[in-house]
């Protein structure tokens, strides 16, 4: 067992792998953008540093990557010194994405009213690679990755051409920390305007309402085992017709047996 | 442009039991065909079943890959702060009038490609133009011209 001291509170590590997740569930918030439960933690977008100390030695460690493993460290989430390295970055962060609602609203509450720094090719993009790694880990498409390096580094797809792989979840608008990947449907077609795809809906086979990109069902299909048909309707019109089906069926009676 | 995929294939088998060995089987394709065309991307993906945005990382991260075909000879001019002072720019100019091309681009032939790069290591030789990995050093506007005639007239006895 795993002892560690946080903002001089003493907390058991059980089975907890990151500090991030430590201290989250000991009620110590630590800010993240980067950071997803789902995927593996990456460290890009060093909002969560905390400080460490351990005997007389002290650093700096990304929270959501670093290993609970020593007994005894104390860790401070609020120094002075993270306070002021977390403020840094922060500014940075605003100085690339003045734009956006989540970093506006962390730096103010850190008391930025504005970034030193002007940069005048913004991006709502903080390269955090949330989308990356949802699209590999839990999707299993990799449809996009980084590419380029330095200054021109990105997220993209293979090409930088409409991609073949995806197929039209918009996981990765779901997880970006700052919305910006942005998800248009107009005339039975699904756009993301950052990979520039164009995914065409499908429509349900019973009430012609459009209701999914036409190739995720198949995806889905070929991953899990479900019946075939399922897919085809959409999510009403498959409550409705499991509901047809049971009336046909004498659900009071005590001879109904239900497989498993 | 039309690809042999069969030397891709042969490649592939070579790198086939070796585990991620992504790197060092672009880098035979790179020198193979001298870039790395989309076709041979595309095959290692399939073949070698890893994602194709996984290659294109990799492809546009190195700086020795090329996703664009690049010439049979490579000039590098440098442009450090000290061949900069000697006159690089003009030495530049004059490769790259005599080429009709811009820096970083191929001529139409598939002859030459002319990159800058900023400082080799070689300041005391400056201005400094790396062909083919040779060194060329204390370049003038003259010497540039018989620098690239002998490379002129030696293709010219070979073809």
């Amino acid at each position: 067992m795993v002892r560690i001291n946080i903002d001089s509170k003493e907390v058991e590590a059980n089975g907890e792998s990151t500090l991030l997740e430590l201290a989250r569930k000991n009620g110590i918030e630590i800010p993240t953008l980067c950071h997803h439960q789902a995927v593996t933690p990456y460290g890009a977008c060093r909002l969560c540093l905390v400080e460490i100390k351990k005997e007389d030695e002290t650093k700096l460690v990304a929270s959501c990557t670093y290993p609970v493993r020593e007994d005894g460290i104390t860790v401070l989430t609020q120094s002075p010194k993270v306070n002021r390295v977390r403020k840094m970055i922060l500014e940075f962060l605003l100085a690339r994405c003045p734009e956006v609602e989540i970093i506006q609203e962390m730096s103010a509450e850190m008391g930025i009213k504005q970034s030193r720094f002007i940069l005048y090719d913004n991006d709502d993009c903080i390269l955090c690679g949330l989308c990356a790694r949802v699209c590999e880990e839990i999707i299993g498409k990799s449809a996009v990755s980084f590419t380029d390096r330095g200054p021109d580094r990105k997220v993209s797809t293979p090409f930088n051409e409409p991609s073949e792989e995806c197929v039209g979840c918009t996981a990765c608008a779901f997880v970006c920390p700052t919305g910006a990947i942005k998800v248009e449907e107009w005339d039975e077609i699904r756009f993301i305007e950052k990979w520039n795809t164009e995914i065409p809906l499908q429509k349900c086979a019973k009430c012609d309402m459009l209701y999914t990109p036409a190739n995720t069902p198949g995806y889905i299909l070929s991953k899990m085992q479900l019946p075939e048909n399922l897919l085809r309707l959409c999510e009403k019109c498959r409550r409705k017709s499991v509901a047809e089906s049971l009336s046909n069926y004498d659900v009071t009676s005590k001879n109904v047996i239900i497989k498993k | 442009m039309n690809v042999d995929l069969g030397k891709v294939d042969k490649l592939i088998d070579k790198y086939r039991d070796e585990e991620a060995a992504y790197i060092p089987l672009l880098q035979d394709i790179n020198s193979e065909f001298r870039y790395l065309p989309r076709d041979a991307l595309k095959r290692v993906s399939q073949k070698m079943e890893v994602p194709l945005s996984h290659l294109f990382r990799l492809a546009t991260f190195y700086k020795s890959f090329s996703l664009v075909p690049r010439g049979e000879h490579e000039i590098q001019v440098c442009m450090g702060t000290a061949c900069h002072v000697r006159g690089a720019p003009r030495v530049l100019n004059k490769i790259t009038q005599q080429f009709q091309i811009y820096p970083g681009e191929t001529t139409a032939d598939q002859k030459f490609t002319v990159e800058t790069v900023n400082c080799v290591g070689a300041c005391a030789l400056g201005p400094l133009v790396v062909f083919d990995g040779k060194y060329f050093g204390h370049l003038n506007l003259s010497r540039t011209d018989k620098l690239l005639e002998g490379y002129h007239e030696e293709n010219k006895k070979s073809s």
